[in-house]
């Protein structure tokens, strides 16, 4: 490890380590910083990705097979009373996250990005109002790493964003607060991914069951944090499990953050951008996080490298990067906000009638567009962004 | 002031995402709150997803 780099990166999961490769192939000198001791682990996440997202990260090669645990063609919303609707040609995979982000972060690698592990930063320096670098913890050793641009890939809990000035604390209602089990004996379609709706369930979120191959499934829901004060999580989580599927075995439990929250303000400062979690980028009404941390990590890493070699590290001139965003991902990012306010918002009884509803619509005549318009019947108002961000 | 009870932590980050002042740190294995930045919102204590973080009497 040198003591200067043009980029550091911190934190080495999707975002970080498509942020690294882009920016080293940019041509800038990179180092990652991974607080955990090996990039994968451990899994925070329910591994759900379309097929669409994932091929279009992967290009112009194709998904690798050792990525995916599963592939489903099919999606199964459960209302509160136990109806369910099947919708089908909806293409996605279960991966493998801890295989996948070992290979993204060997993608940086391979394109010259420097990778170091249990690594713990635990602060910035600043150089006349510029980030300048990152104070670390290094296998026992404190360090001081300069670096021209730091991005900040450091997830939900992103500190980096706060030591820069970024606000990117959550408030309660924005943060979802979740708990998982990977479970094996399970029984259900293995081809759909199964949502359970309810305001016993999962209040302010979801229940999703992933199956993953083999009886194997990745079972767990989210709640709004202002939900959890009650009632944890995990609770919650033992509930579904006692209800729904009693003789599962689990294998693995895990709970973590999703964000849910509006785009952040600012995204990038003076040698400063944020990228992932860490920007709030995740879909706010699905969580699904995976792809758009990689599509951010993308435009960021590119645009790093475009400032160093215009030698202009600038809020300014970083800007390209929420402006590139803002153009794709981001356009409907505070659409499905909205959604996301008046879906969860549905009591029991609308998402029984709504499941009641899109039953006698044909099996091959539904889509997610018609799900959200029947759903959302008595708030037209939120109709309108439904069509928009689903056609 | 807020304790956690440390064999149910995860170290998921919840605590830290949603503490508007910055008074909690989380190493790889431990768990800091930093007494005088702490404002008692209890923010952390309500989103914890594994109900790890109490109020305790003792100063």
């Amino acid at each position: 490890m040198k003591n200067s780099y043009d980029v550091i990166v911190v934190g080495g999961g999707p975002a970080g380590s498509r942020a690294a490769r882009m920016a080293a192939e940019g041509g800038a000198s990179v180092l990652v910083l991974e607080k955990d001791r090996e990039i994968g682990l451990p899994v925070r996440c329910a591994e759900g990705v379309g097929e669409i997202g994932l091929r279009f990260i992967s290009k112009p090669d194709e998904p690798k097979p050792a990525w995916i645990a599963h592939r489903i063609s099919g999606l199964r919303t459960v209302a509160p009373n136990g109806d369910f609707v099947d919708l089908n040609h909806q293409s996605g995979f279960i991966l493998n996250r801890k295989l996948f982000d070992y290979d993204l972060a060997r993608e940086a690698a391979d394109a010259g990005a420097e990778i170091v592990t249990k690594a713990f930063v635990d602060g910035l320096t600043f150089d006349d109002g510029y980030v300048s670098g990152v104070t670390a913890n290094v296998l026992g050793k404190r360090l001081t790493i300069h670096s021209k641009i730091i991005i900040g890939a450091d997830g939900v809990e992103s500190r980096v964003g706060r030591w820069a000035g970024l606000r990117t604390h959550f408030n309660l209602h924005d943060l979802e607060t979740c708990a998982q089990v990977t479970a094996a004996h399970v029984d259900l379609d293995p081809d759909r991914a199964h949502f359970y709706f309810g305001q016993q369930l999962a209040p302010g979120g979801y229940v999703w069951v992933f199956p993953k191959g083999a009886g194997m499934a990745n079972i767990g829901l989210g709640i709004s944090g202002e939900y959890s004060a009650e009632k944890s999580a995990m609770s919650y989580l033992q509930q579904f499990l006692d209800r729904y599927f009693p003789h599962v075995s689990v294998l693995t439990t895990v709970v973590g953050g999703v964000p849910c929250a509006r785009a952040l303000n600012k995204l990038v400062g003076d040698g400063v951008m944020l990228v992932g979690d860490a920007a709030h980028q995740a879909n706010p009404i699905s969580g699904g996080g995976i792809i758009r941390s990689i599509i951010a990590g993308q435009i960021a890493g590119r645009v790093a490298a475009d400032a160093l070699k215009k030698n202009d590290f600038s809020a300014g001139a970083l800007k390209q990067y929420p402006r590139e965003w803002y153009r794709g991902e981001g356009k409907t990012h505070n659409l499905f906000y909205r959604l996301k306010e008046a879906i969860f918002n549905l009591s029991d009884e609308e998402l029984n009638q709504t499941a009641k509803a899109l039953i006698s619509i044909p099996v091959e005549k539904r889509t997610i567009a018609e799900m959200f318009k029947i759903a959302l019947i008595n708030r037209p108002r939120f109709i309108l962004d439904a069509i928009k961000v689903f056609l | 002031m807020i304790v956690s009870k440390a064999d149910l932590c995860d170290f998921c980050g919840c605590c830290v995402a949603v503490c508007p002042a910055d008074a909690i740190e989380l190493h790889e294995a431990r768990w800091v709150l930093l007494p005088d930045r702490c404002t008692e919102c209890l923010n952390c204590v309500a989103i914890c997803p594994v109900a790890a973080l109490e109020v305790s009497d003792e100063e």
